[in-house]
């Protein structure tokens, strides 16, 4: 499934972070992990990942800092701030709103055309 | 799965060379993206992919790059407006860019320095025309020093360097000049045209024939340290009025020593350090001759058109004034200067448009105006005889009516789509040690011919 660019875009945020709530990391693993939640469904390009990650950091949600991974490669890792779990916990009641209209709507739907 | 190919080394530092130019991008975003690319290729090949597949497939991932660089450039917009000040140069490793900033400023100081010392030796600034003789020689050497270090010139080539310096500083110095006397004045204004082609010479590091790159990147050199040259000056006079009216508040003057030692050292500093400034930042700011000149063409093609349709029009040859005449070589020598530097920014391979007869328009009419100018010198040498002045007019309208006249030539040539482009480039560049060795003329050979009158 092709999953539009806005949705992509103003999902990233969120998903960035909750990700990174689980504990630090980098920006491959990150992309991984989306992957691995969305079933392979939501696909970010690659690059993109880090002026999201740059924007965050900008804004003071997340930090990061070099170091170097067990393989020897150097990695930059980032880790939530509290200002990040405060803007995650906002997130979070902003989809939980949109998330629960729409279901709202798809019910009541699914109804009228049964 | 550590141990990548060759190729694929050689595949990933391509890729990342390519990134490495993209000016919203440091080198920390670009560690950034080729780890994750490598941690991208490494599970490739774990998946059983050849190098060149999960090469391929990693890129695709990452996206297009130019897309990512302007996702950056948004993010980083900034970065692109640091470029303009102080972009670290990252191909160049540390130590010689640090080398490079001592000698600068050694050199800067070296210069504002030696413009202060012959204070001590009784010469005042304004007073006797010391200091107007001599004041190209405080700073032209040391530029011409910085240049031939930079480009790392043999002793052998310095040594031809040093002679004119050498030259001119003894000829000025030795020579009788009647105090306040034309051919005074004339050496004073004329030494640093002609020293400037040292500078030039150090600036294509000694390779000067058959170099039309070179000396055309000495051009934009010249046009763009005027540039830097003149927002310094300005920096530095808000410096020295605040310096004036701060101390003033105290209940010090200092407005006397400010125009000591600020101005003059500051001017001569600025110098060096505006050639660096140039020279680090050729590809940032290299426009900004050509723009000013791609505004101001069709300014002065404008008012040339006018200035000759009002001659025209009352019947009157340039006034025989001297100081219309000296206005006039003024005009010439900028009409010149927005043809050389037009010239300069324009891709040799393009088609003629409609700025280029515009150009043509500029040129033409100055060749009519100097022809002009040139009857009215000749009429006033005719009418008083032969004075130092008239003379460098006359000369300076021949060698600009030379020039003038034949890339006249080439440009019709050129817009009428029978001849290169290039070719008008060649003869600009070429034509720039006459000038030089006309202004040597002036200085050297006037005051002997004139009995420093």
């Amino acid at each position: 499934m092709n999953i539009g660019k806005d949705l992509v875009a103003a999902s990233a945020t969120p998903l960035v972070l909750a990700i990174l709530a689980e504990g630090d990391s980098y920006g491959y693993a990150i992309i991984r992990r989306v992957a691995e939640l969305s079933g392979g469904e939501l696909q970010w390009t690659d690059g993109m990942l880090y002026p999201v990650l740059h924007r965050l950091e900008r804004f003071g949600y997340v930090e990061a800092r070099w170091a170097t991974a067990e393989t020897g490669r150097r990695r930059r890792y980032y880790r939530i701030t509290s200002e990040g779990t405060a803007h995650l916990a906002a997130q979070r009641r902003q989809w939980q709103v949109v998330d629960s209209a729409l279901r709202g709507i798809w019910t009541e739907m699914r109804f009228a055309f049964a | 799965m550590n141990e990548l190919t060759d190729a694929l080394e050689a595949q990933i530092a391509r890729w990342r060379t390519w990134l490495r130019r993209q000016p919203a991008l440091r080198p920390a975003d670009v560690d950034e993206l080729e780890g994750h690319l490598r941690d991208q290729i490494a599970a490739l090949l774990e998946a059983g992919l050849a190098a060149d597949e999960a090469f391929l497939v990693a890129v695709k991932r990452m996206g297009r790059l130019d897309a990512v660089s302007r996702e950056f450039a948004r993010e980083h917009s900034d970065r692109l407006w640091k470029q303009l000040v102080a972009a670290p140069d990252d191909d160049a490793p540390g130590p010689a860019a640090r080398t490079e900033t001592f000698v600068v400023l050694g050199l800067a100081v070296a210069a504002a320095l030696a413009v202060q010392l012959p204070r001590l030796f009784g010469h005042q600034f304004g007073e006797g025309a010391f200091y107007a003789l001599n004041a190209s020689l405080f700073v032209l050497p040391l530029l011409t020093a910085y240049l031939a270090w930079k480009r790392g010139l043999d002793r052998a080539r310095c040594a031809w360097l040093a002679a004119p310096f050498a030259a001119a500083a003894v000829a000025v110095n030795a020579f009788p000049f009647t105090p306040g006397g034309h051919t005074e004045v004339l050496a004073a204004i004329h030494l640093p045209i002609a020293l400037w082609l040292a500078v030039g010479f150090a600036y294509v590091g000694g390779n000067w024939w058959g170099n039309v790159g070179g000396r055309m990147d000495f051009v934009r050199f010249s046009g763009e340290l005027f540039i830097y040259f003149v927002l310094m000056a300005l920096g530095g006079g808000v410096l020295t009025a605040f310096t004036i009216i701060s101390f003033e508040a105290i209940g010090l003057d200092v407005e006397g020593s400010a125009q000591l030692w600020i101005l003059p050292s500051g001017a001569m500093g600025a110098i060096v350090v505006g050639a660096w400034l140039v020279e680090k930042k050729q590809s940032v700011v290299e426009n900004m001759a050509p723009v000013l000149t791609r505004i101001f063409t069709p300014l002065f093609a404008a008012l040339l058109v006018a200035l000759l349709a009002a001659m025209a029009w009352t019947r009157s040859g340039v006034g025989l004034e001297r100081e219309v005449l000296i206005a006039f070589d003024l005009l010439l020598a900028i009409v010149l200067g927005l043809l050389l530097y037009a010239v300069s920014a324009r891709d040799p391979l393009a088609p003629p448009d409609l700025f280029d007869r515009i150009l043509l328009v500029l040129v033409v009419s100055a060749l009519i105006a100097d022809g002009v100018a040139l009857a009215a010198i000749l009429t006033r040498i005719s009418e008083f005889g032969f004075s130092p002045n008239r003379v460098a007019a006359l000369g300076e309208n021949l060698v600009l009516l030379g020039n003038l006249a034949w890339s006249a030539w080439l440009y019709i040539r050129f817009v009428s789509g029978r001849g290169p482009f290039a070719a008008l480039e060649r003869w600009q560049t070429a034509y720039l040690p006459v000038y030089a060795v006309w202004a040597g003329f002036v200085v050297l050979a006037f005051p002997l011919l004139f009995r420093f009158a």
